[in-house]
């Protein structure tokens, strides 16, 4: 049982240390500011909820499990937050964000809808 | 109902207090207390300026439910993301789109700009009343904001 | 094991520094450092886990605190001034 908890949690851990990363290499890849928020927003999610359930399935008791939780329901409270805050004070300091497809293009198909739209529907 | 939402938060500041303290002598619960009523003192002060203060408590059966789902949608949007960052093309089209709420209670509305803040893909940037601008990453997440079927998740907790 | 959810922790770490060195815009970098908080709390976790050291868990938490709250105080700052425009020109 104990063998199969350990296994458990170090899948865990890794796909979180692999999301992080992915989330650190789409800072880098993706084009605008905007666009990195959605990259940051990987990280701040689901690698972070991945890395406490992997530390939570090694927790030696109780009160661990419960501030694990605590930590947990802290970030995912705060960062949503935060990346609102950042989103409408980059649009209040005159940030544009990029519409359209971007120049490494969409897959083709996608192409024609996206060119024609204004940036702003509805 | 000015009443309840004192109680409420009583409990919340209590109950947070005694899961980060975790000690329960009479010292240490006596400074709870303390700490417990300067948050509540500096609280009615702050409600006078602002009247529609809502403790962020939501009873509805419907909430575990809604948090499943929220997850399920979480890690579908991250797996949507993730697969853009891996491409050797990110196949993204950010697009500046504006949804509806159709929700009625201030803190409903903030539940639902924050799942869809919280998804990867899609950013509130704006609330303006009961619109909001979107920041959308891939087709995809705009196609499923667009669908509105999180808006209607989060209306349904309200009744 | 945990050697290796360090490592990738620590990688993050300095990716999202880099990125709040390169930063074209203001925002950019509070969004780098943003990240980079978020990866703090959970390496002080594990690190307390690998040092069994639990007490690294309330740290952690306040940690969690400590940087949401200077995110916003840092917008707050930035959010109408024209330093960050000069920035994104430059």
């Amino acid at each position: 049982m104990a063998e199969i908890l350990d296994i458990l949690s170090w899948i865990f851990l890794l796909i979180g240390g692999f999301l992080g990363i992915t989330g650190a290499v789409g800072l880098f890849r993706f084009p605008d500011f905007f666009t990195r928020l959605h990259a940051a927003s990987i990280t701040d999610t689901l690698c972070a909820g991945m890395i406490v359930l992997g530390l939570i399935l090694q927790a030696p008791d109780v009160m661990m499990v419960i501030k694990l939780l605590l930590i947990l329901l802290i970030l995912t409270y705060t960062s949503p937050t935060a990346a609102h805050a950042l989103a409408k004070s980059a649009i209040h300091g005159g940030l544009k964000p990029l519409s359209g497809s971007t120049e490494p293009e969409a897959p083709s198909g996608h192409e024609e809808s996206s060119q024609g739209e204004p940036p702003f529907t509805h | 109902m000015k009443n309840l939402n004192l109680l409420w938060l009583v409990v919340l500041l209590a109950v947070f207090w005694i899961i980060n303290s975790g000690h329960f002598d009479f010292l240490l619960l006596s400074f709870g207390l303390i700490s417990v009523i300067i948050v509540i003192v500096i609280n009615q002060i702050m409600t006078r300026v602002n009247e529609e203060y809502q403790p962020p408590v939501i009873l509805s059966l419907r909430l575990p439910f809604y948090i499943s789902w929220l997850g399920k949608e979480i890690v579908k949007s991250n797996i949507d993301v993730i697969r853009c960052v891996w491409q050797r093309k990110p196949a993204i089209e950010p697009r500046v789109i504006k949804v509806k709420a159709s929700q009625e209670t201030d803190l409903f509305r903030v539940l639902y700009a924050n799942s869809i803040t919280m998804t990867p893909g899609t950013v509130t940037m704006e609330i303006e009343g009961d619109e909001f601008t979107v920041h959308a990453l891939t087709r995809t997440s705009r196609e499923g904001l667009e669908s509105g079927e999180m808006d209607r998740k989060v209306r349904s907790l309200e009744k | 094991m945990y050697l290796a959810i360090t490592a990738a922790i620590l990688v993050v770490m300095i990716l999202a520094l880099a990125r709040a060195m390169l930063g074209p815009t203001i925002y950019d970098r509070i969004l780098a450092i943003n990240t980079f908080g978020t990866k703090t709390v959970l390496l002080i976790s594990v690190m307390g886990m690998v040092a069994g050291r639990f007490d690294f868990i309330d740290i952690a938490l306040v940690y969690a605190l400590i940087n949401f709250i200077s995110i916003v105080a840092v917008l707050r700052f930035f959010e109408y001034s024209d330093q960050a425009k000069g920035e994104q020109e430059s």
